[in-house]
């Protein structure tokens, strides 16, 4: 009773929504890059929105599924097949035991989660199940996943046992070895976009920018170098500099926190950060837009446009509220409500 | 605690900054608002980290919003603070800790002493003798886990970093790097020149909390013998 790797794809972990409670210690937070989407697969199979997932990054695995399971995959299109039939994203599919899932190369986003009805179950090291690569703990023995691992779902909710009876029942009826559910959450079905506009707020150094630089900063594109990844994201652009030198005391940086070294570059921190950091902090990504950055790939562009903290406050406010109406219509369509 | 400052760290965090300069008051009231909030979470806390002159505090921005409010969640988590600012007083402040951290100086756990010995006209052993010493301070834990960021370093040790840093250096590495000193916890590339190794065990992810030190402790680095080092080694303290 598992799923086994046959091909690990580029770059899989197990991810939740990450460790905190731990920075304090030096220890990343990590967890999923699109928090939005991850959420989303795990609402789809009835697990709470912390449960653990497996995060894809640009070319996805081939999974050999060993038992009946219930899973939903969002994020990215990386053309998910079952046995050769595709299946659809942001919906809840129950696919036979014996099936092979097979994930191809993103056609749109970077990254994309597959949830399953009960989560991954590996264990907790410090109250998570989010994948440590670079301290090695965490996650699938704290590395990225390879072929022939095994990885085991945990226990389903009740609405997941009962989401899964259903499609089996369908499935049964069609004499189908994969079915999924007619009704889908609207949530980003669009394409990711190649250059995207991403709200940010001032950061704390802001004011010690040259005043060109601070204009440049909204004016033009920044394009995400080679070297970007689940740490961070290099951006190429129009080069930054401060007024007059500053001496910094290194401090807590956050998930979007953009950050300026002294070549003029910027830095935009993201899950897997360092906890501390000492370079001037130009701006910070809203919250409410990291998923959309999650989505971007090296060579992709991101334009930034100023928001207030109450107005980014706000945004992820209605987020949140629009998630709950997801949750609520999920359990509507189940039958539960 | 006076002339508090606060600033928003993005949308979902807070720095509480308590002073300008590295010093002993700045460092205290760090440490007393750290221990009073790990005693004294607030509602809608996420976690807080301390660093040389600031706490910084995480927080959930959806819990603290009111629709019907004109202020921001930002405004009413801080306000929430700065009361509770107020109740914090020196005694609620823990005892620090002394650790006691054996090194096996130099040979081939320190490859780089000969060359610092060098650098500052001295012995190896008088290096040895000042680093070991002195009294540390942990200011923050950051960098990599369980990494301390150490304040004391006697100025007669201060260093430039390596000309081409070391991509990868065994955990429990004992460094110089310009005027800090640490220990790494796990194997990582660096800069500084290497003068010897610990068999203790800084991070420790299975262990609560994972880290051998923290914020506040003080530390101090004791001479051990090669002979001492496999045995603690091989006692996997």
């Amino acid at each position: 009773m598992s799923i086994e790797l046959l091909a690990p794809g580029l770059y899989t972990t197990v991810q939740d929504l990450g460790r905190y409670g731990y920075q304090r210690y030096g220890v990343i937070v990590g967890g999923a890059m699109d928090t939005l989407a991850m959420r989303l697969a795990n609402l789809l199979v009835g697990n709470e929105p912390n449960a653990a997932v497996l995060e894809l990054t640009v070319k996805g695995p081939v999974l050999l599924v060993h038992q009946d399971l219930l899973l939903a995959v969002c994020g990215a299109d990386m053309q998910p097949t079952v046995d050769g039939v595709r299946i659809r994203r942001n919906r809840p599919v129950w696919v036979k035991k014996g099936s092979t899932l097979t994930f191809a190369h993103a056609r749109t986003g970077c990254r994309a989660y597959l949830a399953v009805a009960g989560g991954w179950d590996v264990p907790l090291v410090m109250d998570s199940r989010s994948t440590n690569v670079r301290a090695g703990f965490g996650g699938a023995e704290g590395r990225t996943l390879r072929a022939k691992d095994r990885l085991q779902p945990g226990k389903p909710s009740e609405l997941g046992l009962l989401l899964g009876e259903q499609l089996k029942a369908k499935s049964k009826a069609r004499n189908a070895d994969c079915c999924e559910m007619d009704w889908f959450v609207p949530f980003h079905v669009f394409p990711y976009p190649k250059e995207a506009v991403v709200r940010v707020m001032r950061g704390e150094e802001f004011a010690y920018f040259s005043e060109a630089s601070r204009r440049q900063f909204f004016a033009t594109p920044y394009r995400l170098a080679a070297q970007s990844d689940r740490m961070g994201y290099r951006l190429d652009g129009p080069e930054l500099a401060l007024e007059s030198p500053l001496e910094l005391i290194s401090a807590a940086v956050s998930a979007g926190t953009i950050q300026v070294p002294p070549n003029g570059q910027p830095i935009m921190l993201l899950a897997d950060r360092q906890t501390v950091g000492g370079y001037p902090k130009i701006a910070h990504v809203a919250t409410v837009d990291l998923p959309i950055v999650a989505q971007l790939r090296p060579g992709d562009r991101v334009q930034f446009q100023e928001v207030s903290l109450r107005e980014a406050q706000q945004a992820l406010y209605k987020q949140e509220s629009e998630l709950r109406q997801i949750r609520l219509g999920i359990e509507i369509n189940a039958g539960r409500r | 605690m006076e002339q508090i400052e606060f600033f928003p760290l993005g949308d979902s965090g807070i720095v509480v900054k308590l002073g300008d300069t590295i010093d002993q008051t700045t460092q205290q009231n760090v440490q007393a608002l750290a221990d009073h909030l790990e005693q004294h979470p607030l509602p809608g806390m996420v976690e807080f980290v301390p660093g040389y002159t600031s706490v910084t505090v995480y927080y959930d921005p959806v819990s603290w919003y009111d629709p019907r409010e004109a202020d921001s969640p930002y405004d009413r988590f801080k306000a929430r603070l700065a009361r509770q600012l107020v109740s914090i007083r020196a005694e609620e402040q823990s005892a620090p800790r002394l650790i006691e951290i054996p090194v096996c100086y130099g040979g081939v756990f320190g490859p780089d002493l000969p060359d610092v010995a060098a650098y500052h006209g001295m012995t190896p052993d008088e290096v040895i003798r000042i680093h070991s010493g002195q009294e540390y301070l942990v200011h923050m834990i950051g960098f990599a886990p369980g990494f301390p960021y150490l304040g004391g370093l006697d100025k007669r040790l201060a260093t430039p970093r390596r000309q081409s840093p070391r991509t990868a250096i065994a955990p429990g590495s004992v460094g110089i790097g310009g005027e800090q000193t640490g220990v790494y916890p796990i194997e990582s590339p660096g800069g500084w020149h290497i003068i010897g190794r610990t068999p203790e065990r800084l991070f420790r992810p299975e262990e609560q909390p994972p880290s051998l030190l923290r914020a506040g402790d003080r530390v101090r680095f004791c001479p051990i013998a090669e002979e001492a080092y496999e045995q603690r080694g091989r006692m996997g303290t």
